[in-house]
């Protein structure tokens, strides 16, 4: 049993396995506390007033705990325009897979628009045999797949290009990323039905909402695995997530998947719009920008603990966190307890699908004393997250898109948590 | 035929995760006229290919810009709220950048579709296309890439040089 406390990496990291081996034993031992401490009264051996009387009603639609009503999507609007910005997932707070549908982030550009799903049409037109409109009800009747997808924001994370480390939740630096089973029409179906002349190289889509957001993706990829979604995690797709139908493009850029989706125009080049020139452009130190970064490079992080969280005292913790890469399944994650010098394999929580949120976990002996840990993943294409100070020296510092440097936490020796560059 | 069988064997072969999900439609889509699209489109490309008739100029464009964009975009179109659209202090090469049309934006056209898809944010929509040419003629000027009395439409959009139209790189293709 000894053997098994044996730390397989610097820091007091422990086999991956022990959790699994050992059950439950250790699950209890020790739990990272929210700030502040919550109050428990000690049992004191009554029965709890809730069961003492009969409970509530059922509800037409259940709601989160009163008690966890601090797990709340945080927002960042414009102030001139409350319907421009963003809001973020509390990754910090959640555990497993899959982002409950009312904390998926959210980036609008002009607001949520209200669509009434019989009005609302999609239009098929541009190098295509027979341009067709569909109507929701239309779409509803067509063959479904469904399949588990992060949706990352480019701009995700991008605190970390500052020159110093952002002090806040893990989600409210890293929440522009959210994972749900996403359910729809494969693209590949819908224009089958309209046919593609020779010619057609792109498509551009257009949102319906009051931006009338419009990007351009390469057809090799609208042919390969896009979905027309209209089903989240089993329900229809909520309005801020683009109800009554969005693009689903897996593991590119998150605004590439236009939500409120009218309209889909076969083109042979992109129609260079804002959203693919001005913004979502990643700029070099040479001046250059590099344009159409679709793919959403592998990243990880650790939820638990991470900012915000107070250690409770030395002994055995389990690390977790998600990690995700628009190129394929991650095959691997590392965790280093002593700021990069060892690092031990993760357990990878199954099943680890492609280009979808993996959640990772490793147990640790905290010794009580001053710790840096951070994680590292490693994706099926031979891939490594790069260190901060990799990625500037080959993007610079002005890219703002593209964040994926290892991130770093400090841990001190009274159990405090900040965020830092390692 | 045996061809196609081949062909198709080879492809579910090789992608036998979509191979389970190459699915028929229904066929419920309705053919739609020119008269419908063209109604519904509305992008613009780079040659020009969907601006519409109309045009406008840059002592036109100043007044809307007071009037419907200044109280985000800030006078002359810088220190706003909103984006700087112009009056770049530093270099994409300096630390930090300046990042404005006038500096960063490839095509003139984008600054056309942008505007009338999207401005201006309270009232999306409510500028007729002469007003969207005019304002974009103003931007033009602001970044100091056309005359001041220079007409911009649907022609001489497109002709627009834009400084940054070689600054990009295809990461896709790279």
């Amino acid at each position: 049993m000894e053997n098994q406390l044996q730390p397989v990496a610097g820091g007091g990291l422990l086999d991956r396995r022990l959790f699994l081996k050992r059950g439950l034993i250790f699950s209890t031992a020790a739990a990272v506390s929210p700030q502040p401490f919550a109050k428990v009264k000690p049992f004191d051996g009554n029965l709890p007033g809730w069961m003492l009387k009969p409970g509530a009603p059922f509800s037409n639609y259940g709601e989160p705990s009163w008690y966890e009503k601090a797990t709340i999507r945080w927002k960042m609007e414009n102030s001139m325009a409350p319907g421009n910005g963003v809001s973020w997932t509390p990754i910090h707070d959640l555990e497993g897979t899959i982002t409950p549908n009312g904390l998926h982030f959210e980036r609008h550009h002009n607001g949520v628009p209200e669509i009434d799903p019989k009005r609302h049409q999609l239009l098929i037109h541009g190098l295509v045999k027979k341009p067709l409109i569909f109507s929701v009800d239309d779409l509803l009747r067509y063959p479904m797949c469904s399949m588990f997808c992060f949706i990352e924001c480019g701009g995700n994370s991008n605190a970390g290009w500052r020159s110093k480390p952002i002090q806040t939740r893990a989600g409210y630096f890293h929440g522009m990323a959210s994972c749900s089973e996403w359910t729809g029409i494969p693209l590949s179906v819908l224009l089958e039905e309209t046919g593609i002349k020779a010619a057609g190289k792109w498509l551009v889509s257009e949102g319906a909402d009051a931006a009338a957001m419009n990007v351009s993706i390469p057809l090799e990829k609208a042919l390969d695995d896009c979905i027309v979604a209209l089903y989240q995690n089993g329900e229809r797709i909520r309005p801020e997530n683009g109800y009554p139908m969005r693009l689903l493009v897996p593991g590119w850029e998150g605004v590439l998947n236009v939500k409120w989706l009218r309209r889909m125009h076969v083109t042979n080049r992109p129609s260079m719009t804002r959203n693919e020139t001005s913004k979502y452009t990643d700029l070099l130190p040479s001046g250059k920008a590099r344009q159409f970064s679709f793919f959403m490079d592998a990243k990880s992080l650790i939820t638990k603990p991470s900012p915000g969280y107070k250690m409770n005292g030395s002994g055995l913790y389990q690390i977790t966190g998600l990690a995700w890469s628009g190129r394929g399944r991650i095959s691997r994650v590392e965790i280093s307890a002593d700021g990069g010098n060892s690092w031990a394999e993760a357990q990878l929580q199954d099943p680890v699908l492609s280009k979808c949120f993996t959640r990772f976990r490793i147990p640790w002996q905290w010794q009580g004393k001053e710790a840096i840990i951070m994680s590292r993943a490693i994706d099926e294409t031979g891939y490594q997250q790069p260190l901060r100070e990799t990625l500037i020296s080959q993007r610079g510092k002005h890219g703002y898109f593209h964040y994926n440097a290892i991130v770093c936490w400090k841990i001190t020796a009274d159990g405090e948590i900040s965020h830092v560059y390692a | 035929m045996f061809m196609r069988s081949l062909f198709l064997l080879i492809f579910f072969m090789i992608n036998d995760v979509h191979a389970e999900t190459v699915l028929q439609g229904p066929n419920l889509g309705k053919s739609v006229s020119n008269v419908v699209i063209n109604r519904w489109n509305r992008d613009v490309f780079p040659n020009g290919e969907g601006l519409p008739e109309g045009a406008g100029n840059a002592k036109k464009g100043a007044k809307i810009y007071q009037q419907q964009c200044l109280s985000c975009h800030g006078v002359a179109g810088t220190g706003g709220s909103a984006d700087e659209l112009a009056g770049a202090q530093h270099a994409l090469t300096d630390d930090p950048p300046d990042k404005v049309i006038g500096n960063y934006w490839p095509y003139a056209t984008t600054i056309f579709d942008f505007i009338r898809r999207s401005m201006p944010l309270h009232t999306p929509g409510s500028l007729n296309n002469d007003e969207v040419y005019a304002l974009t003629a103003y931007l033009l000027v602001l970044n100091g890439i056309i005359g001041k009395d220079q007409i911009i439409n649907k022609t001489t959009l497109p002709q627009v040089e834009m400084p940054n139209r070689t600054g990009f790189i295809n990461a896709f293709k790279d």
